[in-house]
């Protein structure tokens, strides 16, 4: 895991968050409820704020804590906030969104496991100011949000044909409309909704992102007008 | 050495009491949304115009391994008109899926025939299994109107068994499952036809499913 030094800017925390140390991409933490609740947007959009919204309390409340705690007494404090938000995350999507929960199920209690969390906590979060770990806590949130429903939609589309599927368990009865069909009597593609489409979806983006990154780097050198430095670029991502 | 324990107790103090204050909080919304949800879908089985009683508060639990493959107590709702009796919905689970439990609510109106069956929750492979929900396919609605001689008892099974029901090919352990489960329901509704109605009820269940948990 890349260290993140105290310096920061929150712009670079974001971006860091978002894209080049993205926790489904490249840190690939946190797959199980990624594989696992990708099979459609709206499912991966639920999971993915609740995910956020722990990861920011959790980051907020152990870099405000920071000081007081003793290093041995670490690891089990952070695992008791977490608890504790996820908790609270629960009863809420319990009591606003219960169809939703309904379909989430364990994986909601489960975000408690998610080793993004306490990778954050620990790797960032207890070493810089409140105002650096929140950030850092939406970011990573959102960068895997955006894995998960990027992952959705993908297998959604080519699963079932359809894109937010099922948007009334999280916009209410009157979201029907946004259900998208693109195929009519599309008989559905097995593969992509059960787990082995998750696992080969996920590898697709993957390589896409690697893709992406290694040409923004070689035009990056490019640019630079340096001839010869074509093999460095050539080099895997991280 | 004292200061840690008292610091790790302070945290647990704290983060106990907001997870109780976050529960008082969200208790009685929580299960007013789990009383809709489950109206929702007793209303799917027995239309809200049949009955004019407070299914919740005319509630019965029951155990039968044999019949309706529970071994704890499962609720049974009556929906009366004006009194009289008008159907039992009783909630059966079907434990040979292709992937476990399928849990199933049956419509029984006081003739014995049946008013509906919706699966209120299963593990069938999606895409294949899984069109016993209505937003998949009409399947589930082939048991409407059906009672135990209609057809013969010995025809409840599916086509490929040699019985009457339908089933997709390529996913047949699913409907087996279920219509095997919904013609031992029938069967224990024959035989405990009286006493399903006039057992005395549960009162507030909700309340009560709430504390269970």
């Amino acid at each position: 895991m890349t260290e993140t030094s105290r310096n920061d800017s929150l712009k670079k925390i974001s971006l860091d968050g978002l894209w080049r140390n993205n926790t489904g991409l490249v840190q690939l933490l946190g797959l199980c409820p990624l594989l696992a609740v990708s099979n459609t947007v709206i499912n991966a959009l639920g999971l993915g704020i609740a995910t956020t919204l722990v990861l920011a309390g959790s980051n907020t409340t152990v870099s405000a804590i920071r000081h007081i705690v003793r290093p041995e007494l670490r690891i089990p404090v952070f695992v008791m906030i977490i608890a504790c938000l996820v908790t609270i995350v629960e009863y809420l999507t319990k009591a606003f969104f219960h169809d939703l929960f309904l379909i989430l199920g364990i994986f909601l209690p489960l975000i408690t496991t998610n080793c993004v969390i306490i990778a954050r906590a620990e790797a960032f979060a207890s070493r810089n100011p409140v105002s650096h770990a929140f950030v850092d806590g939406v970011m990573m949130g959102l960068g895997f949000t955006a894995v998960l429903v990027v992952l959705g939609a993908l297998r959604e589309i080519i699963g079932k044909g359809t894109l937010f599927g099922d948007a009334h368990l999280m916009f209410g009865e009157n979201a029907h409309w946004m259900t998208i069909t693109f195929m009519k009597d599309y008989d559905g593609f097995l593969l992509a909704i059960l787990p082995p489409g998750a696992f080969i979806g996920l590898g697709i983006l993957i390589a896409c992102k690697n893709y992406i990154d290694r040409h923004a780097r070689q035009r990056a050198l490019l640019a630079k007008q340096k001839p010869g430095a074509e093999s460095k670029a050539a080099q895997p991502v991280t | 050495m004292v200061t840690t324990a008292v610091l790790l107790a302070a945290f647990a103090v704290t983060g106990t009491g907001l997870v109780a204050f976050a529960y008082e909080k969200t208790k009685s919304r929580i299960a007013q949304a789990e009383r809709e949800t489950l109206l929702r879908d007793l209303h799917s089985v027995v239309k809200p115009e049949d009955h004019d009683n407070d299914l919740f508060n005319d509630q019965i639990m029951v155990t039968s391994q044999q019949y309706l493959g529970n071994k704890q107590p499962l609720p049974v709702f009556r929906a009366r008109s004006k009194g009289q009796p008008f159907a039992v919905i009783l909630t059966a689970i079907a434990p040979d899926g292709y992937n476990g439990d399928i849990t199933l609510l049956i419509g029984i109106r006081h003739d014995g025939s049946i008013t509906g069956v919706r699966v209120i929750s299963h593990q069938e492979t999606p895409g294949l299994g899984d069109y016993i929900e209505t937003r998949r396919s009409d399947w589930i609605f082939i048991f409407n109107d059906r009672s135990i001689d209609n057809p013969e008892r010995k025809y409840w099974k599916v086509k490929r068994d040699g019985g009457y029901f339908d089933q997709v090919t390529g996913a047949t352990i699913t409907p087996r499952a279920i219509v095997k489960a919904v013609a031992k329901a029938l069967e224990y509704y024959a035989l405990n036809k009286d006493t399903l109605y006039t057992a005395p009820g549960v009162t507030l269940a909700g309340q009560q499913r709430n504390d269970a948990e």
